[in-house]
């Protein structure tokens, strides 16, 4: 057990004992740091104008990760190094290059939102720098998906990212010190659990193997469990909760891991969305372009396919994609697993079939069938970093012009994220036709009640729903025509 | 030495905070050093939208942890009113009743903002419900207004409408905006000694802001200071409304002797602030076989939520841009400025002109469907002439017309007829998504419509280094207002940019001001800071010629030095010699906009004192299966007159384009049926991201445009008129959504246009075509 937590801030170590285990980030930059650069325009990472870097060793180097400064607490710094905007000028004081870029293309207007793109072209940078090409566009869409810039509208900060490698700078000075920082950063690695006792008595743990998390949470069943902290966040952020005691899970190991078979891929309940959209975009392209939509980089830097699951939202994205694939999850308390198929795990709005003490340790999903296709829809206000409205997945196999499989589940329609049964039932062995799509379209208003509320209407929601089964037999059908406003795109998930 | 100074006008300077901007050492108000002592204070608020307030219990609020204070309407020394028209409607804190869900009912004031927040949560308030009126259309039932109707009148347009050939009615309703400025509204409050106290506070009108602090406190104006630095975005929303925030503020300080600062968390601030007002409008046209409009009737409801605000002017404004490009023969106008029980809607980029230029654009369209004519065709034939067809329905004549020089030339570079022929093949082979193509028309008014606004003052110091020091009444919330008054300021004296210093807004430096708002503070600060840059040269030409014994005109400033006679002096060296003969080097400056004149009760005059123009093409996509979109293309050509900084104004036409593409389309505001906001965070209301920028962008400053007017250096205006260039989007959503009925059916696409309702509008133009 250690009682502290041990971190870079930009080059200076920082050890810290005793504080709120839900003080966020942003706070401490702010508050405790006086380092006010890094701003608050939300506090529900949103916005973006929050965004630092964080940096983590991952074998000989680092790797550096946007983030949202308002969701983190401060204790998933361990071990890490975090970088706000002024740490990116030089011990000279000479700007970083993608600041630089900034000023040059005028991409500053009122200002405030301009330290959080400067760290999202900061991260996109470091990521780039060895390939030193500019960016394409899409590249840069993606990236800067989690921020919002009320005056520029864009287009100078895209120029300012096209531009920002310039081959004359040189390596920047993280490139330059990184053989010191790695070793800073290796020295405040170790595997063992982090207790914290905050001011006002309030506890935290962070342990590094799941044998110690069941064990912590077996002791401590009514403790809150933080992957990615991208929902739980703002129970401490708008709800002003007093959580007690926390679990971290941001330090598992094995909960971290990817293992694939020849059928199958497991799927660890704390690895980051952004660990696995890549490989689940080989497998299932549209499974992969939902990921790239969900949130924003420093959303799905954090955030996990295990949070989204047991927060159990009827909304969330994952889900309807993960049941339409034929997903299972694997729940442990202390010593006992069960598994259950993951539609099985959605009880009701809010309710999910997790005993006090157990929790998610792996989801696990068969690869795709031979002949099958997984078609994903997310509809949504906005196309990027918004909540859906509606998310239809649709798993199909037709052979010989019949339905030879076919797994269907929405979210937006329920009170979870739910299987269409009357619409499987109306296709399974069917002609795969028009007609029987149709019927199946019917089938959806008895197998539904969709939500009404600020995203959509029931009516939209269900006619849409329909719709989406009709774009899948359009896109099966492969008739050459177009059908979607932003076509699937490779390039994204390089 | 070069022949040319460094960032003098018209040159593409970059923002003078740039580099502070990047670096993060802007000091926003958040980020200022904290005073020893500081106070973080929040706002209580009414959880009805009307009620009687039957008691206030605060007991528990007071006893808190960390709390120091509490204050609600009692505690007010002074008036308990912040209405910016003196309307007296716009209390600090409601007292007996309260009017809208978010309203101030009290404030605490704790060692820590978490504290204050969460003690706030602890307030026992009992309600006696009153009837609620929630939403405009409520309000129209019962013509409840905020401030009386009014009129705008020329003809007689009921005649002419009935004798039309064609004549056709409808309506339109017009969704509102949140400002979601990046940063919050924030002020702190620091006591001085005395009655004195100062205001940093992030807002468009520190004069206004100085005023409501020392009524609030019952001060003499004198004792209140208010400066800003700059703000993090604004866009009207910081116009009035930051009064809310900073006059909590200074009570507690004043109150409890000690420095507050109050920021409210960004849910909060938009469920309390109010918004650009949403609109219904009615018209009625009539127009001949060519798609000329003879007449047109047109009623304009506004929701202005609960009190008048600046609503006054801003339904004034909408009916003075009912025309926008389009010669009216005869009109009959109304404006209804409705109340209803919400936060009061407010100042917002363009100021209810993109709302009445919507009305007037749908109304174009109608006669392009019921006359089977290219929308476009329709503008051009009722553009407005510039000798004869140039008086707009408020009398005022147009002499600075150039909108069919700038649509000419638009369609001919964006390949207006050629694309549209091209969408027309992709929509015949294209089943599913469909393609649209629109090209709108602004025209926009310049000058506050108030005409004592129209006024500014600035100062200037030239210290004895030659260094020059700069201030005036304007705020700089990102559109580059410093950065081009500096530009100015330079020019005068021929010096490089970087010899001015930008300083703070402050009502001891410059006072009595205007807000920064109504595009027109380039043009009011700039020409007051040149007459004050003026004055300082005038005396240091005026002595040079005493002391080198020489007529005025052998004195001229040259790039960063002066000449005179035969030989020439750095700036600083002439600038040390007058001083040291005891020359003033410090002056202020004036400037009032002439010819510009209203009389509200005949509805004639001339308000504005010139036009700002510009057009857009846009293209569109939408999916006929979900209503989902995308826009391909966007092609602008606007009208900046001779730019004072082509870079600031680029960046103003691009953020104000896309700022209006975003009301017009994703971002919707939700009212529940309780009448509270629904979408009150980024995470419900989505103001457009990186992806939603079109992917083909083009803009084009129009050429050869000096100012016909003697405004600052020739320029014109640019705020708020790119933000109606939006429009072009809805009416490319609109043309797409046309095609599936064959471009029989005016599709009355309602803004905003979200997937919902644009799918909406497929069915419905399917249907009336007959279709499906
Ligand atoms: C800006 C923003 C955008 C977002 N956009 C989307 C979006 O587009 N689509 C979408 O679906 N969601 C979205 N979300 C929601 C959120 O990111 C997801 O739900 C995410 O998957 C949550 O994962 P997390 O690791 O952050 O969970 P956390 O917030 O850490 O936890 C969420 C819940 O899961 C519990 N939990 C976490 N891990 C486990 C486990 N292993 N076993 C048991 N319980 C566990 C926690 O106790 C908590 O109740 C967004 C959030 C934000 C802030
Ligand atoms: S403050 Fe908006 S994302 Fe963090
Ligand atoms: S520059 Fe103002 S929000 Fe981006």
């Amino acid at each position: 057990m250690r009682h502290s937590i041990k971190f870079l801030l930009g080059d200076e170590p920082r050890e810290l004992s005793s504080f709120d285990p839900t003080m966020t980030v942003l706070d401490y930059l702010r508050i405790e740091e006086r380092r006010t650069g890094t701003k608050e325009g939300c506090a529900e990472g949103d916005c973006g104008a929050c965004t630092i870097v964080v940096g983590s060793l991952e074998g000989e180097k680092i790797r550096y990760q946007a983030v949202n400064s308002c969701l983190q607490f401060l204790p998933t710094l361990d071990g890490r190094q975090l970088i706000s905007v002024e740490d990116l000028p030089d011990s000279s004081g000479a700007l970083h290059p993608v600041q630089t870029a900034m000023i040059r293309e005028n991409a500053s207007q009122c200002g405030f939102c301009t330290p959080g793109f400067v760290m999202s072209l900061f991260a996109l940078y470091r990521e780039g720098a060895a390939a030193g090409d500019p960016p394409e566009l899409e590249t840069i869409n993606d990236v800067l998906a989690g921020n919002l810039c009320r005056c520029t509208g864009y287009g100078p900060i895209i120029e300012a990212a096209r531009s920002m490698h310039q081959p004359a700078a040189g390596p920047d000075h993280f490139e330059q010190n990184s053989a010191a920082t790695v070793a800073a950063l290796r020295a405040i690695q170790d595997s063992q659990t982090i207790h914290l006792t905050g001011p006002d008595g309030r506890q935290s743990f962070a342990p590094t193997t799941t044998d110690a998390l069941a064990e912590i949470l077996a002791e401590h069943p009514g403790a809150t469990l933080v992957a990615g902290a991208t929902d739980v966040g703002l129970w401490v952020t708008k709800a002003q909760r007093r959580l007690d005691p926390v679990i971290f899970l941001d330090r598992l190991g094995e909960m971290k891991q990817v293992n694939e078979t020849a059928t199958t891929i497991e799927i660890g309940a704390a690895v980051t969305y952004t660990d696995v959209e890549r490989m689940m975009a080989d497998h299932y392209p549209d499974f992969g372009e939902i990921i790239r939509r969900l949130g924003s980089p420093p959303v799905r830097n954090v955030g996990t396919i295990g949070g989204n699951i047991a927060n159990g939202s009827p909304i969330g994205d994952s889900m309807p994609p993960l049941i339409a694939a034929g997903a299972t999850l694997v729940l442990r308390r202390g010593g006992e697993r069960r598994q259950l198929p993951l539609e099985d795990f959605f009880i009701d709005y809010n309710k999910q079939d997790l005993k006090s003490g157990e929790f998610v340790e792996t989801i696990t999903l068969p690869k795709p069938a031979p002949g099958s296709r997984l078609f994903c829809y997310k509809i949504s206000k906005r196309f990027d970093q918004d909540i859906s409205a509606i998310l239809g997945a649709f798993n199909l196999t037709i052979r010989d012009g019949k339905v030879a499989s076919v797994r269907i589940a929405y979210g937006g329609m329920a009170a979870t994220p739910r299987r269409a049964s009357g619409a499987e039932a109306a296709l399974q062995g069917k002609a795969w036709t028009r007609k029987t799509v149709d019927r199946a379209v019917v089938a959806l208003a008895s197998d539904f009640r969709p939500l009404d509320d600020l995203r959509a209407s029931a009516a939209y929601r269900m006619q849409v729903a329909g719709n989406l089964l009709v774009k899948a037999y359009l896109e099966a059908q492969g008739a050459g025509v177009e059908t979607r406003i932003i076509p699937y795109r490779e390039a994204a998930h390089a | 030495m070069p022949d040319q100074i460094k960032g003098g006008v018209h040159q593409a300077v970059v923002h003078d905070s740039a580099a502070v901007h990047v670096s993060g050492q802007a000091v926003f108000v958040d980020d200022m050093a904290e005073p020893r002592d500081l106070l973080h204070a929040y706002i209580g608020v009414s959880e009805r939208p009307h009620a009687k307030i039957r008691q206030l219990d605060l007991a528990a609020v007071g006893a808190a942890e960390g709390v120091c204070c509490v204050v609600s309407a009692g505690d007010i020394a002074g008036q308990n009113d912040i209405s910016p028209t003196h309307t007296m409607d716009e209390p600090v804190f409601a007292e007996a009743a309260t009017e809208f869900i978010g309203q101030p009912l009290f404030a605490v004031a704790a060692q820590t903002r978490d504290q204050a927040r969460r003690a706030v949560r602890l307030a026992a308030v009992e309600y006696s419900d009153l009837p609620a009126v929630l939403d405009l259309e409520a309000a129209l039932a019962d013509e409840t207004l905020v401030v009386p109707a009014m009129e705008l009148k020329r003809g007689d347009a009921d005649a002419e409408i009935a004798a039309a050939a064609h004549s056709l009615k409808g309506k339109i309703r017009i969704g509102g905006q949140e400002h979601f400025y990046l940063e919050g509204q924030v002020s702190m409050a620091v006591p001085g000694e005395g009655d004195e106290m100062t205001l940093y506070c992030s807002t468009q009108h520190p004069t206004e802001i100085q005023q409501s602090v020392a009524r609030v406190l019952g001060l003499a104006a004198n004792a209140v200071n208010v400066r800003t630095r700059r703000l993090g975005g604004a866009f009207g929303g910081k116009e009035t409304q930051a009064a809310m925030f900073a006059t909590v503020a200074a009570l507690i300080a004043r109150k409890t002797g000690r420095p507050v600062k109050i920021r409210p968390d960004r849910d909060d601030d938009m469920v309390m602030t109010g918004k650009r007002h949403d609109f219904m409008a009615e018209y009625e046209v009539g127009f001949d076989d060519d798609g000329h409009i003879l007449g047109v009737r047109y009623r304009l409801a506004s929701n202005c939520g609960y009190s008048a605000d600046l609503s006054e002017a801003i339904n004034r404004r909408a009916l003075f841009h009912l025309d926008n490009c389009y010669y009216l023969p005869s009109a009959a106008m109304k404006g209804l400025p409705l109340k209803t029980n919400r936060p009061s809607n407010t100042a917002f980029r363009g100021f209810g002109g993109p709302q009445a230029m919507l009305v007037a654009e749908r109304v174009i369209d109608e006669i392009a469907f019921a006359l089977g004519q290219d929308p476009l065709e329709i503008r051009r034939r009722n553009f407005y002439g510039s000798s004869e067809r140039n008086i707009t329905p408020y009398h005022q004549t147009i002499e600075d017309n150039v909108i069919p020089e700038i649509v000419s030339e638009l369609a001919e570079s964006a390949d207006y007829v050629g694309r549209r022929a091209e969408i027309a093949r992709y929509n015949s082979d294209s089943p599913w998504l469909k393609k649209g193509i629109a090209l709108t028309p602004v025209k926009f008014g310049i000058a506050f419509t108030t005409k004592y606004l129209n006024q500014a003052g600035a100062l200037v110091h030239v210290y004895t280094d030659g260094s020059i020091h700069l201030n005036h009444g304007g705020t700089e919330m990102g559109q580059g207002l410093m950065t081009k008054v500096a530009q100015v300021v330079a020019e005068e004296f021929q010096v490089d940019l970087d010899h001015v210093k930008i300083t703070a807004t402050s009502t001891d430096k410059v006072p009595n001001t205007s807000a920064t708002a109504a595009s027109s503070s380039s043009d009011l600060n700039g020409m007051a800071a040149r007459q004050a840059a003026q004055t300082i040269k005038a005396r240091l030409i005026d002595f040079a010629a005493k002391q080198y014994e020489l007529p005025p005109d052998q004195i001229e400033f040259l790039p960063n030095r002066v000449r005179v006679g035969n030989q020439e002096f750095p700036f600083p060296d002439l600038v040390h010699q007058a001083y040291m003969a005891r020359v003033s080097l410090s002056a202020t400056g004036f400037y009032k906009t002439p010819k510009i004149h209203f009389d509200r009760q005949t509805g004639r005059g001339r308000p504005f004192y010139y036009f700002a123009y510009g057009a857009a093409v846009s293209e569109a996509t939408i999916d006929t299966l979900t209503g989902e979109y995308r826009i391909d293309r966007v092609d602008i050509l606007h009208d900046v007159g001779r730019s004072l900084n082509p870079a600031i104004d680029l960046g103003q036409i691009e953020g104000g384009f896309i700022q209006g593409v975003g009301w017009l389309t994703s971002e919707e505001l939700v009212w529940g049926e309780a009448g509270e906001l629904l979408t009150h965070a980024p995470s419900t209301y989505k103001i457009p991201v990186c992806s939603d920028r079109p992917r083909d962008f083009r803009m084009k400053l129009l050429e050869g445009a000096a100012n016909r007017e003697n405004t600052i250096y020739a320029s014109k205006a640019v705020g708020e008129p790119p933000l109606m260039l939006a429009i072009s989007v809805l009416h490319a959503l609109s043309d797409a959504v046309a095609s599936v009925g064959g471009h029989r059916v005016c599709p009355r696409l309602d803004p905003p246009a979200t997937p919902e309702c644009i799918l909406a509008a497929v069915e419905r133009v399917r249907s009336a075509a007959g279709h499906d």
